[in-house]
């Protein structure tokens, strides 16, 4: 990347006791980027996302904000947005004093906080007029207009999840970091909130950086997206690299609606003359039912999903399979045996470590 | 419908009526004997109309129990619940540093509130021993004054006070702890990432107005516990000297049970009542709004 980014991990690690969550971990969140941290619950992303934000600190490396060092500055010096999962509104304020928030602790003394020092002191009430200048622009890009006066119980999961939006991009940060914003909303509030958070990207310009377990979040959002397994960075890539071109086993199974088929070694012999020495791998999409395709199979069960139909298959060697059949009028019965193949392109091959091997 | 509403009355019944038989009666009871004349054992008795409440409010000694209670109350209610609250924001904070130190320590705060309260009264009447107690043997060590701390008719309310708070702050403190360990860590975060640089604000951001339900709480429990002293007066003092710690309960005890005077004890019972009735009506009307966030 040529551009310097706007903030970066160096090599952080993240210890509890004996526990190593992060593992030297190397992030860089460029101007205007949208990147998605992807990993399964528990694989360290969400501490990686604590340690931007200077919610903790590192155990060892650094955190850089436009190349300064701020790994020792706590999160009130850093300027970082964050959104929590449980937006974490406050509830007995009302959402514009919610919102109002980073503002007035940022611009306000303790003093000047107090009620009733607006009347006494002109300063003070300049400052207030900014802050709510601030707070209905942003109110009203956030359609937040009509709800100002309520208290965060009394709004639904979106509305709240619109109010931790504005509270996070109010105070003009350098760069805003989203913990799994979609995994409190039902689908059809999901698709749009994707689409919201992409417009929202575009239209502020602020770097993001998504914490997610979805890896169809990850796909559909991001510009970029690094795959965390187990405390490690073991991806980084756009979208479309990172399910193309999966460089490791646990990448490739991780990545993808329906989990990736691996044919140990030796079993898929027919697809590939590399099957032989490596483990193959492909997608459940691009198996095909051909009357000479190499593998044989028998239907196990099928389960029909509308636009799809999903096939589990035993191959010959006691291979469990799963095909993803679209626009197959009825898909074959229980019990049946089938020929499966797929195109060359639609194969991964990975070594004994795990590791992607190119075969072309 | 009928077998319906049967099995109601039989589920509903007996804790109905044992309420009926032991609090509404006897309530009921007191009320009409507050009008009343009637002493233990008496065969008869007259009606003395507002006469009881008349002696209670308008006597030197009457007045003087129901001042000493409100002293008492003032004192002990806010400092009993700031300790308490204090006392838990500490431990709460080095339970995750110190976890083992933490729990002792919660031990021993609770400790006053698990013990009798009559066995610990005697073990202070010991500590405060003009001569031979603890408490001035070190105040003389320190080389300052001692003090005539139960028998001193201007200190012994405050002496009765302070205990009162030692005995109560464990019980408080439990329930702040609860009341901190229901707050979502995430609202901190948030407050952290919003800008509040210092604990204090945070606290004052997060802390305070997330505990609004559990302190409303407290606060109505420790007054009706401060409102009620009766043990440590009873044990150390029976309200002396010369009546300067003597308090509504004590009054009530005595009045009642020492003189078998039952209309004017019930005057006293039905006036306790209906303030801690009052009290708690008010609390509860001005704060629950404002603290549950709905």
């Amino acid at each position: 990347m040529t551009r310097q980014p706007v903030l970066s991990l160096e090599r952080a690690s993240k210890r509890y006791g004996e526990t190593l969550a992060v593992n030297e971990v190397t992030l860089d969140l460029g101007e205007g980027e949208f990147v998605a941290l992807l990993g399964a619950s528990g694989c360290g992303k969400s501490t990686t996302l604590r340690l931007l934000a200077g919610l903790d600190r590192v155990s060892s490396g650094r955190v850089l904000l436009r190349g300064a060092d701020v790994t020792q500055d706590i999160a009130a010096a850093r300027n970082i947005a964050l959104m929590f999962q449980s937006y974490a509104l406050y509830p007995h304020l009302t959402v514009y004093q919610n919102i109002a928030m980073p503002l007035r602790l940022r611009r306000l003394s303790a003093a000047g906080r107090l009620p009733g020092v607006p009347l006494l002191r002109a300063p003070v009430r300049r400052t207030l007029e900014g802050i709510d200048a601030q707070v209905r622009r942003i109110a009203e890009m956030l359609r937040l207009d009509g709800l100002l006066a309520r208290k965060p119980g009394q709004l639904s999961g979106g509305q709240q999840q619109r109010v931790a939006l504005a509270r996070a991009l109010v105070r003009d940060p350098s760069a805003f970091l989203l913990d799994e914003p979609l995994s409190n909303l039902d689908t059809q509030l999901r698709a749009d909130t994707r689409d919201e958070i992409r417009a929202l990207h575009r239209s502020t310009g602020y770097p993001f950086l998504l914490v997610t377990h979805d890896q169809s979040d990850a796909l559909s959002m991001a510009d970029r997206i690094a795959v965390m397994i187990d405390g490690l960075i073991v991806q980084t890539g756009t979208p479309e690299d990172v399910f193309r071109r999966p460089l490791s086993r646990a990448v490739a199974t991780f990545i993808g609606h329906n989990r990736m088929n691996i044919l140990p070694q030796g079993a898929a012999v027919g697809l590939h003359p590399a099957g032989a020495r490596f483990d193959l791998g492909v997608r459940p999409e691009d198996l095909r039912i051909t009357p000479d395709g190499p593998i044989e199979a028998i239907v196990e069960s099928s389960a029909y999903h509308g636009e799809e139909s999903i096939l589990s298959l035993r191959a010959t060697g006691d291979v469990a399979l799963r095909a993803v059949l679209r626009g197959v009028g009825s898909p074959p019965e229980q019990g049946s045996h089938v020929r499966l193949s797929a195109a060359i392109d639609g194969l991964h091959a990975f070594d004994a470590a795990g590791q992607r091997v190119e075969i072309a | 419908m009928l077998r319906r509403a049967l099995t109601d009355l039989v589920l509903v019944g007996p804790a109905a009526l044992a309420l009926m038989l032991f609090i509404f009666l006897p309530v009921a009871v007191v009320i009409v004997l507050s009008f009343t004349d009637y002493q233990f054992g008496a065969r008869r008795f007259d009606w003395a109309g507002l006469g009881n409440y008349a002696d209670l409010f308008g006597s030197r000694l009457g007045r003087n129990a129901l001042i000493n209670t409100l002293i008492y109350a003032a004192i002990v209610i806010p400092a009993s619940v700031a300790l308490g609250l204090l006392v838990a924001l500490g431990l709460h904070g080095i339970a995750s540093s110190l976890p083992r130190v933490s729990a002792v320590l919660r031990a021993v705060y609770f400790l006053p509130v698990a013990a009798t309260l009559v066995a610990m009264a005697v073990a202070w009447q010991m500590l405060l021993h003009p001569s031979l107690g603890m408490v001035n043997h070190w105040l003389s060590a320190l080389g300052l004054p001692t003090r005539q701390w139960l028998s001193d008719r201007g200190l012994v309310l405050y002496t009765l006070a302070a205990i009162g708070i030692w005995q109560s702050v464990g019980y408080n403190m439990v329930l702040f702890l609860a009341g901190l360990a229901a707050i979502p860590p995430s609202l901190h975060d948030a407050a952290a990432v919003d800008g509040a640089e210092s604990g204090w604000s945070r606290f004052w951001l997060v802390t305070w107005p997330m505990l609004g339900p559990t302190t409303l709480f407290v606060m109505i429990v420790t007054a009706a516990n401060a409102f009620r002293v009766f043990e440590t007066v009873a044990t150390m003092t029976q309200g002396g000297p010369a009546f300067a710690s003597d308090t509504i309960v004590y009054a009530l005890y005595r009045e009642g049970f020492v003189y078998f005077k039952a209309g004017y004890a019930s005057a006293i019972t039905v006036v306790f009542f209906a303030a801690l009735l009052l009290l708690t009506a008010i609390q509860i009307a001005l704060v629950e709004r404002r603290v549950h966030y709905r």
